[in-house]
């Protein structure tokens, strides 16, 4: 997705002037470098100082930019927690905060890279959005309304390849989940990297006879209750199913718009509270039991529960 | 103008405020009214009637719990109305207790969390590099401030960038909440420090003393390559010697209609 992110942010600067480039010593992995060459004006590499990246881009805010700043995914978020409290969001600066290598997919950078928790910990931060886009299509639609979104936002982006979702007919809302299926005996809500083995669980469901309906939640703050509320009356029991800590992501974002609105069972799939480790997400999946036959398993579970 | 009556003006005005809710951040407030009134009242390229006025000088006070002296700057200057100084940190008010650009005006950064506000100063001389508007960037730091680790992080980035537009203070009164800075965890020699990183620095033996102040500022304004730190050495709470004699301890306390009188005497 970097590649993707990098050529699409090229074409927008090359008509944007207030779009200005920060990274911390990450813009090689992040796929950047090349338009620090061909933007030097509006592109800076702060080094290792990402307290000092988010201010700089506040203040780059304050005065009409539009700054997009990128590290990886913890670095972008627990280190410079209240940096984004402050300097962006309380200040309503307008800062694009882009994490790479979200949760398991940090592989062989391991539990000191392997963010469990960045969702949760920027959730409870005022006006802050939330968005994880899916595949590359997805990615490509979001960026101008990201940018004509005034509020700062985390973009936790998948940096290597991805695969397809959605279609080039596609339309995307950045504040609208998307029904990838319709069904009526569960619903699956999945995010991130997790989309894609969600449909394969999908599948397999189906062909053993259930109805089931899949939900892309790509912003997980501000959450599209509607979405959510409107599918489980129908199917009236849940899935979430992240690449994250199940406290404070996902699961704890759709079990709060039920709470509130129509309380149904639900299980989950993800982080079961544990840190991270080093190992390719072959290993790592199957190991934190998220793989299509843990989602298939808990969608029979939840099934259960009903009633 | 006389700078010296203003700096009593503006005193005068920063202990009324603070003596009307009871309780504020009396100290340094204090200590820097004279580096405001001096960039206010002679350097600043600003338009009170026009806040937000395209290519303006800016100030952003990164030890943002000094808000009173700027509020007291920015009613005089008419940013608004001087009955707006009466509801400092009153409820709804829109001059809290720390700085904030969105509730008023005038004040250009939100700052409160210690060294962000210095990191939003070199964004925002990063921004007018970028446009190329010439405006010049001024920001205000504590020495407490000073241990703060974002606050280095920023000045290498700003010295590296040569950002020579950015002038900044350190308001050196050698005190913070819990007592004398020298004492908590000093942070001297502090001009070698800037120095290291790749700034001007210039140091004002008194920096309360607006002559001295305004000599820095233009000396600053001559740098070319280098962005610069002016070290004032201030007293905290600086003008009233009651409220200078309590040391660290005037950081932020309860000021009576009382104590209010007597310290009025010494202002006029």
């Amino acid at each position: 997705m970097r590649v993707v992110f990098a050529k699409e942010l090229d074409r927008i600067m090359a008509t944007d002037p207030r779009i200005v480039l920060l990274d911390a010593d990450l813009s090689k992995a992040n796929g950047r470098a090349e338009l620090h060459k061909k933007y030097p004006n509006r592109s800076f590499n702060v080094g290792v100082a990402e307290a000092n990246m988010i201010g700089v881009a506040s203040g780059l805010s304050s005065y009409g930019f539009i700054p997009f700043t990128s590290t990886f995914t913890p670095f972008s978020t627990r280190r410079v927690c209240d940096q984004i409290t402050i300097s962006a969001a309380y200040a309503k600066q307008n800062v694009k905060i882009i994490g790479t290598d979200p949760g398991l997919s940090a592989e062989f950078n391991g539990g000191t890279h392997m963010s469990v928790e960045d969702i949760g910990v920027l959730r409870s931060i005022p006006d802050l959005v939330i968005f994880e886009p899916v595949d590359n299509t997805q990615l490509v639609k979001s960026l101008p309304q990201i940018i004509d979104y005034y509020g700062t936002i985390y973009i936790r982006l998948f940096r290597k390849i991805t695969p397809d979702v959605f279609t080039e007919d596609y339309v995307f809302d950045l504040f609208k989940a998307d029904v990838l299926h319709v069904g009526k005996d569960v619903t699956l809500i999945a995010s991130g990297m997790m989309v894609k083995p969600t449909l394969e669980a999908k599948d397999q469901l189906e062909k053993e006879g259930y109805s089931v309906e899949v939900i892309n939640v790509h912003t997980i703050k501000p959450i599209d209750q509607q979405t959510i509320i409107d599918s489980v009356k129908k199917t009236n029991a849940v899935v979430t199913i992240e690449n994250h800590n199940v406290i404070g992501g996902l699961y704890s974002a759709v079990s709060e718009v039920l709470a509130a609105h129509y309380p149904v069972p639900a299980e989950n799939i993800g982080i079961q509270d544990r840190f991270g480790q080093v190992g390719k997400l072959k290993f790592l999946i199957p190991e934190y039991q998220m793989t299509v036959e843990d989602i298939v398993h808990k969608a029979k579970k939840v099934i259960s529960r009903k009633h | 103008m006389d700078l010296v009556q203003k700096t009593k003006d503006i005193r005068k005005s920063v202990l009324e405020m603070i003596a009307h809710l009871g309780v504020g951040h009396v100290g340094g407030s204090l200590s820097i009214v004279d580096v405001l009134t001096v960039l206010y009242y002679k350097h600043m390229r600003i338009s009170p009637q026009n806040p937000k006025m395209v290519g303006r000088d800016r100030l952003i006070i990164s030890k943002g719990h000094s808000g009173p002296a700027l509020y007291a700057v920015l009613a005089d200057l008419g940013y608004f109305p001087k009955e707006w100084l009466l509801t400092l940190n009153q409820s709804n008010t829109k001059l809290p207790s720390h700085c904030d650009m969105n509730l008023t005006p005038g004040v250009d950064m939100t700052t409160g969390s210690l060294g962000q506000g210095f990191s939003a100063a070199v964004g925002v001389a990063l921004g007018s590099r970028i446009k190329n508007d010439k405006a010049t960037i001024y920001t205000i730091i504590g020495d407490g401030e000073s241990q703060e680790g974002q606050i280095w992080e920023a000045a290498m980035f700003a010295g590296n960038q040569h950002l020579n537009r950015l002038i900044a203070f350190t308001d050196l009164n050698d005190a913070q909440i819990d007592g004398p800075t020298n004492e908590i965890n000093p942070i001297y020699p502090i001009d070698k420090k800037w120095k290291a990183f790749g700034w001007n620095v210039i140091v004002v033996q008194d920096g309360n003393d607006v002559f001295q102040i305004d000599e820095a500022i233009i000396q600053a304004k001559r740098s070319r390559k280098r962005p610069t730190m002016i070290l004032l050495k201030t007293i905290k709470g600086k003008g009233v010697s009651w409220i200078e004699s309590m040391g660290y301890a005037n950081h932020n306390f309860n000021l009576s209609k009382e104590q209010l009188e007597t310290a009025l005497k010494e202002l006029v």
